[in-house]
């Protein structure tokens, strides 16, 4: 295996990782609507993520650092690529922030319902569009023979992109909900496990199209496996949340979450964005990669904070391992708006 | 305005935005830390409720510090994709190092601290907000070095196959001489800042504690704003050598920087050091010297007050031509000249705030003067548009470039910002600029209304003795 081979997986990992922790993290934030009917309720939900969330998000800048110094020509054509794409990634990430930190610092039920509908914002976009994202380079990009996407904004919403961002959406959501019924007690676990049993078999149905879709066009006899192990454990997941198995649930999305990481960029390998105009444009894993000295330098020191970054991370959910009810909750600390 | 300009002024408005609350996070945890630390040694409440107190100050803006820095990550690829190519293989590698070191290190530990008052023996939950404030740091010292190879390329060469450079030595690239000085330059502005934060506001409220005659909170707010003003002096005295230091380093290594810095349009044996000049600057014919010190200049440049040669504005513009086609290679010398000058005069009022609440505080007395109170307020803001100034001039100092050439090393290692920036039509880069404006000012002004809510509200919260419902949190959003 090469040296940019390795550096494609570490990415994959990273941007897989991202999309296993903060597809629960946006999963929770898209269910304040139907399972926080009471603020108190809201901020159990809010709680069960509040001390990782912040270090779950920078898998993604993580992944964006490592993907900058392993393949700058991915990179560079990527994100000025997906620009408004992007953009509304950015916005809803950044309101997302400030909404989730500053929500309880004020004592008022304005100040919290918009709080609220940013962190909902903040939920709902990027798990639609991280999906559309991650479609439409798996299927290609018209990228012309200076590097440059010329695929137009509605070029992006193709069908089954539109279907990615729905399968992510949702996958995300089914995460969410039986990550909330594992960490939490009382009223707002049991609705937690009430929902995934009644509306399990959304996610599972557009995990299934899509996973079909992506192995049958795009795939190799190899992810063959991939792909039915994705579907597999999401109806195995919806299976065991139903029968209270929480912990194992939440073990089965997991998999299924990092299974459709793998499908999509064992897809895409040995490609990092295929060139829909002409394969000549294709920008691959090796004419996108750095220098072998930027590639083995960078790799040793990432291998070496790899392991202590997971272990003290690892220790994080472990601190914070206990189920959170409402009665855990303590009286709002936050300042009234005026004095 | 073509989509250049739009970029730059999108680059320049949400960096300036970012840089606005990031030295207020980098000097400001180490001391909060500080404050814990001396609470878990002495057990004093004082030390609790300060750490509480500017704990909340924190925590409001690292949020908004967090929020405002993911942008950046991003942006280097959709505006600046040519850029992005060119020197990927180079800047990217602080980049990952910086996410994987410091911004794991940051984001997880600052949640251990917030979540972990009763969760965490209380040793190791004093340590992880030391970990926070290593991190905040270790990450300045990355980004640091990342853009020090746009000052100053080190530790690569030029591959003529790729057109670009290539990485050779990471170890030269992350000790550059233009990163070994900027970096304690930056923290000691980060220092300044939160010196000059927490000063300002305990000396508002020891004012205002002394008036009302309460003695009961008087050593606390007394004690917060000491240190305050310790912190003011001693990275004061550090961002002022430092400043020489790096100021040494530009006349060698970037000498249009300083040369436009000191409106010097023409050059020559010792030339005079200006103080004020009027005129629009911009082309050398209109800039008037007003007033002028001779042998500063040359003490600036090289540590000694005469025989240093100089070259001006218009001497390095001929220079440049030769050496790298026609063009314009001089960065807008109004903003760098005036810039200069901010950067530096914002110190003014923090330092007078450090040496009259040192003189009004002494041998145990506290100040009920209203106008040290107003002093106070006054100074908090001063070093944050003094940071601004610092690096709009080192940012703006640097153009035409995007990567300005080593004069000591391999010539064909610069990009100037026109070669940079990426094809988009100018109306999807204004559609971004207008977005994040508007949706930075929005969260300015909440950031500011909750920051003096908290600051008015005072350090109340104090240590539970009491034995608490165990079953409650200690901390939810």
């Amino acid at each position: 295996m090469t040296l940019p081979e390795l550096w494609f997986i570490a990415v994959a990992v990273l941007f897989t990782g991202y999309f296993v922790l903060e597809g629960f993290d946006f999963g929770v934030g898209m269910l304040f609507p139907v399972l926080g009917r009471t603020d108190n309720r809201r901020r159990v939900l809010l709680n069960t993520i509040g001390p990782v969330w912040d270090g779950n998000e920078v898998w993604l800048i993580t992944a964006v650092g490592a993907m900058f110094a392993a393949f700058p020509a991915w990179y560079a054509t990527m994100f000025s690529g997906f620009y408004l794409l992007m953009l509304l990634i950015l916005v809803s990430l950044i309101v997302r922030v400030v909404s989730i930190e500053w929500r309880g610092k004020i004592n008022d039920p304005a100040w919290r319902r918009l709080c609220d509908a940013g962190i909902m914002t903040g939920s709902f976009v990027p798990s639609f569009l991280w999906g559309v994202i991650f479609s439409n380079i798996v299927a290609g990009l018209a990228i012309d023979k200076t590097g440059y996407v010329t695929s137009g904004f509605s070029d992006l919403f193709n069908a089954y992109a539109v279907l990615g961002g729905l399968t992510t959406l949702a996958l995300f959501l089914l995460h969410g909900t039986v990550f909330v019924a594992l960490k939490s007690a009382g009223d707002v676990s049991i609705d937690a496990r009430l929902l995934v049993r009644r509306f399990g078999v959304l996610p599972v149905a557009f995990v299934a199209a899509f996973s079909v879709w992506t192995q049958i066009e795009f795939g190799k006899s190899w992810t063959l496996i991939v792909a039915g192990g994705v579907v597999g454990a999401l109806l195995a997941a919806w299976v065991l949340a139903a029968i209270e198995r929480d912990g194992w649930a939440f073990a089965f999305t997991t998999l299924s979450v990092a299974g459709l990481g793998v499908l999509l960029f064992g897809s895409l390998f040995p490609n990092v964005l295929p060139s829909t105009i002409d394969p000549e444009f294709t920008l691959t894993i090796a004419n996108a990669a750095s220098s072998h000295y930027t590639l083995k330098i960078v790799g040793w020191l990432a291998l070496i904070f790899g392991p202590i970054v997971l272990l003290y991370q690892g220790w994080t959910y472990w601190v914070f391992r206990k189920r959170i009810a409402v009665e855990h909750i303590p009286p709002s600390i936050g300042l009234s708006l005026r004095r | 305005m073509t989509s250049l300009d739009v970029a730059r002024w999108q680059f320049g408005i949400t960096t300036v935005y970012h840089f606005i609350f990031v030295p207020l996070t980098i000097g400001l945890a180490p001391l909060v830390a500080s404050f814990q630390t001396a609470w878990v040694i002495t057990g004093n409440e004082r030390w609790y409720r300060l750490t509480k107190f500017f704990g909340k100050l924190l925590l409001i803006n690292f949020a908004i510090g967090v929020a405002t820095g993911i942008v950046q990550e991003f942006q280097f690829g959709m505006n600046w994709s040519e850029y992005s190519k060119f020197i990927g293989d180079v800047f990217g590698a602080p980049l990952a190092l910086e996410g994987i070191v410091a911004f794991f290190l940051e984001s997880t530990f600052l949640g251990l601290w917030i979540f972990g008052w009763d969760r965490l023996p209380k040793l190791v939950h004093l340590g992880t907000i030391w970990m926070v404030a290593i991190g905040v740091n270790a990450s300045a010292f990355f980004i640091i070095a990342a853009n020090s190879f746009m000052q100053h390329p080190v530790g690569a060469t030029f591959d003529p196959e790729r057109g670009r450079p290539v990485l050779t030595d990471i170890w030269a690239l992350l000790t550059n001489n233009t990163a070994l000085a900027a970096f304690p330059h930056a923290v000691a502005g980060a220092f300044f800042t939160a010196g000059t934060f927490i000063a300002g506001i305990a000396g508002w409220w020891l004012v205002k504690t002394a008036r009302s005659g309460q003695t009961e909170d008087l050593g606390l707010w007394r004690k917060a704003s000491r240190i305050g003003m310790v912190v003011i002096a001693v990275s004061g005295i550090a961002l002022v050598l430092t400043g020489d230091i790096q100021g040494k380093l530009m006349f060698k290594q970037q000498p249009m920087k300083m040369a436009s810095a000191e409106s010097l349009c023409h050059g020559g044996l010792d030339p005079d050091f200006s103080v004020l000049t009027i005129g629009t600057h911009n082309n050398c014919d209109s800039v008037t010297h007003l007033v002028e010190v001779p042998g500063v200049l040359s003490w600036l440049a090289e540590g000694q007050f005469s025989g240093v040669e100089l070259g001006g504005v218009v001497d390095l513009q001929d220079k440049y031509q030769l050496k790298f086609g026609p063009g314009d290679y001089r960065p807008n010398l109004f903003v760098t000249y005036w810039s200069f000058r901010v950067m530096m005069g914002m110190a003014a009022l923090s330092a007078a705030l450090s040496l009259a609440g040192l003189w009004l505080t002494r041998g145990g007395r506290n100040p009920d003067q209203k106008w040290f109170a107003w002093l106070s307020l006054a100074a908090i803001p001063a070093p944050f548009l003094g940071n601004i100034a610092g690096w709009v001039f080192t940012e703006m100092g640097r153009q035409p470039w995007v990567v300005a050439p080593n004069p000591d090393g391999d010539p064909r290692i610069r990009l100037m910002v026109q070669d940079a920036v990426s094809g988009h039509p100018t109306t999807t880069v204004v559609v971004s600029l207008v977005t994040f404006t508007l949706l930075y000012a929005v969260l300015a002004v909440l950031w500011a209304g909750l920051m003096r809510r908290y600051v008015i509200e005072g350090a109340r919260e104090k240590p539970n003795v009491h034995e608490d419902d165990h079953e409650l949190l200690s901390f939810a959003y």
